[in-house]
């Protein structure tokens, strides 16, 4: 993943991120991302985001678990091994019903959670730049890119303009990498490129 | 943005708050050495559930016949446990998913601690059925896979196969929803840990969490989605543990109004337990401002519904048995009032039926010391109910030659305060190592809800409607221009 620059800006309310990220946006700078400590509604608007299609994979997951449990006990029951329970018809679909409902619901939790997880690219143990150390306590964080067009006191200005109250410029992994936060010092000694100035 | 709720809704949260101190209040104390009475507390729990992995040893090593059960009581404590303990844990996915699904903003105080109840209270109910099989080195034949025995296959029209299938699945979902809100949390927590372990541990929890605003996206629609998993879930999961009992042919199981009955009795007791929990949890870490006296009268109110749903049920129960005119029907209740268990049918009466109405008094409602004693009342209840459910209905079967009186020994005994030990020792755990509140949902509902930001809608309360609107078609009309 690649080393970028970064302009910094923390607000210390979400009613100034949410006009200061429209800005960003009206004027043209490169909106890296926002860190917020809660979901802010009507930011995802804010910034254009589009909304999540968590859902559609959710009910697809369901359908898949839907369909192995149906298929799976039929399977069994009719064609690998035909039990004769006193006498109870081979194919019994309200008994099916039960576990029918639970794998889909399985299928669809798990399915869904670990969408999440790639989607966000979270997972035990991956280390990510924090770019506020209140990110996610009080502060509301707006990273612009730096791109050589960029003028970095320009957007430092503005950002001030527009409420922030501290304004940094970072260089730092924009992706994910493995790590432990408790080698962060070490990390950086050893990899230079990554270490935060 | 106009963050406004009426003046006339209690507030969630007490006291002038910021972010900051919210964050300060819930997370502090996780950050500090575990005090004197937690570390007895700890003791405590370990010694019981120390106690309880002696008990199952011996059980295992000299046959389920130590607990005390005969040919005649075949289901006993055991699954009075079990079912007990599932249906405590029915309160947490009641309260994350449903109340979510319902918008009810007081959830937020009560969450995190619910969930995790209700994970460690399906952990506990857990160990029943599995213990309960005896020969527990062949648990693994209740899971369908293709073996070398046949293959013999598992019988899909059971229900305790059902069974089997609805409490993990109940438990994998209840972890993914609990977890999946607790990440921000653990993030916040990684970001303020100075010690080098605090660092590496929440590190290595939190999952790289940052809180984009994708991230956020994404994990507000996981919520909604899994809420609106669990709210079916955990109806089904009871109601399956119902037809463990429901669809067999034994007077005083054979009921059709066992699984509505058995889920309103697992809320019941579901949440008295959460009561239990969170008046001790409140007052330790000194929560007193986010677990208010509003969310207390909350819970006991949904107490109250519940507890007059299961009288309900009971009332239904004597009169069907008696309409139905099956002597069989008849002569189990008939045993269950005036036979030789009947102190245990006062008590469930007294604990489920005559108890709960005091909460008619909002004083009574709003008193957290009566609460309390409450809350272990209803428990006491509901676990006779299922103990009259399960023996009382076995003990004077269809021949009375075969009439037996019930009495556990103790492995039986010792594997109950086991779970006790695995449950208590399991909270005390995760009420030190992370937030007993949900932190980033306190910060998302304080505009709204807190005591201090309500106080700022007084003014706009008092305006008559005529001048609110001049207002507000001013401040437009600036904007406007």
């Amino acid at each position: 993943m690649a080393v970028k620059q970064f302009v910094v800006g923390s607000f210390q309310d979400e009613e100034l991120l949410v006009p200061a990220v429209k800005k960003v946006r009206t004027v043209g700078y490169k909106l890296y991302d926002v860190f917020t400590p809660f979901p802010v509604h009507g930011l995802d608007a804010a910034m254009g985001l589009r909304q999540t299609a968590l859902h559609t994979a959710g009910f697809i997951y369901g359908a898949l678990g839907t369909a192995t449990a149906l298929l799976g006990m039929s399977w069994i029951f009719v064609v690998s091994w035909p039990l004769d329970i006193g006498g109870k018809p081979h194919f019994p679909l309200p008994a099916f019903v039960p576990i029918t409902f639970e794998l889909t619901v399985l299928f669809s939790a798990v399915g869904t959670t670990l969408t999440f997880c790639w989607l966000n690219q979270i997972m035990p143990g991956v280390k990510k730049h924090i770019f506020h150390p209140r990110q996610a306590d009080d502060r509301f964080v707006i990273a612009i890119e730096v791109t050589p067009r960029t003028n970095i006191e320009e957007v430092k200005q503005f950002l001030l303009n527009n409420g922030a109250e501290e304004v940094t410029v970072q260089t730092a992994e924009e992706g994910w990498w493995y790590g432990f936060f408790s080698r962060k010092e070490k990390y950086e000694q050893t990899n230079p490129q990554w270490s935060v100035q | 943005m106009l963050h406004y709720e009426s003046t006339v809704r209690e507030p969630l949260i007490n006291g002038s708050k910021d972010y900051h101190q919210v964050t300060e209040d819930i997370i502090s104390p996780i950050e500090k050495k575990p005090g004197k009475l937690w570390w007895i507390a700890l003791g405590f729990s370990l010694t019981m559930l120390l106690f309880g992995v002696w008990s199952v040893f011996w059980e295992t090593y000299w046959g389920i016949g130590v607990w005390g059960e005969n040919r005649t009581v075949g289901w006993a404590w055991d699954i009075t446990n079990f079912v007990w303990w599932v249906g405590i844990g029915h309160a947490g996915t009641l309260i994350s998913a449903i109340l979510l699904l319902f918008r009810q903003g007081w959830r937020t105080g009560v969450n995190r601690a619910a969930e995790a109840m209700t994970i460690f209270a399906v952990l506990c109910a857990g160990q029943f059925p599995v213990w309960h099989m005896g020969r527990v080195w062949l648990a693994f034949f209740i899971l369908p896979y293709p073996n070398s025995r046949g293959p013999l296959w598992v019988n899909f029209n059971s229900p305790l196969l059902w069974d089997v299938f609805a409490v993990s699945t109940y438990l994998t979902v209840s972890i993914l929803f609990w977890y999946s809100g607790l990440i921000p949390d653990v993030a916040t927590l990684r970001d303020r840990a100075k010690k080098k372990f605090a660092k590496f541990f929440y590190g290595l929890c939190s999952f790289g969490w940052r809180g984009t605003a994708k991230e956020w996206q994404r994990l507000e629609a996981l919520a909604l989605l899994l809420a609106g998993l669990s709210t079916p879930l955990v109806l089904s999961v009871h109601s399956v543990v119902s037809m463990d009992f429901a669809t067999s042919v034994i007077p005083g199981w054979h009921e059709t109004i066992f699984p509505p009955y058995f889920v309103a009795g697992a809320i019941f007791s579901g949440f008295a337990m959460v009561q239990t929990l969170l008046i001790i949890t409140r007052r330790i870490l000194h929560l007193e401002e986010y677990v208010t006296l509003g969310h207390i009268e909350a819970m006991n109110k949904i107490i109250m519904l519940t507890g007059g749903i299961v009288a309900m049920a009971y009332i239904t129960e004597l009169f069907i048995a008696w309409y139905s005119n099956v002597v069989y029907e008849q002569g189990a209740f008939w045993w269950r009032i005036l036979g030789p268990y009947w102190w245990a049918y006062i008590i469930l009466i007294t604990c489920n039926v005559a108890a709960p109405q005091l909460f008619w008094f909002k004083k009574l409602r709003r008193n957290i010391p009566f609460t309390f004693v409450m809350s272990i009342v209803v428990n006491i209840g509901m676990w006779f109910e299922r103990f009259v459910i399960i023996v009382l209905s076995l003990y004077h079967d269809f021949m009375p030659s075969a009439w037996v009186y019930y009495s556990p020994r103790w492995p039986e005994l010792g594997f109950y305060i086991g779970t006790f030990g695995l449950f208590f020792t399991c909270y005390l755990l995760f009420a030190k190592y992370f937030p007993v509140i949900a932190v980033w949902e306190i910060r998302s509902v304080l505009k709204r809800s807190g005591e201090s930001y309500k106080q700022q809608m007084v003014a706009i309360e008092q305006k008559t409607t005529e001048a609110f609107i001049q207002e507000v078609q001013h401040e437009h009309a600036v904007v406007a221009h």
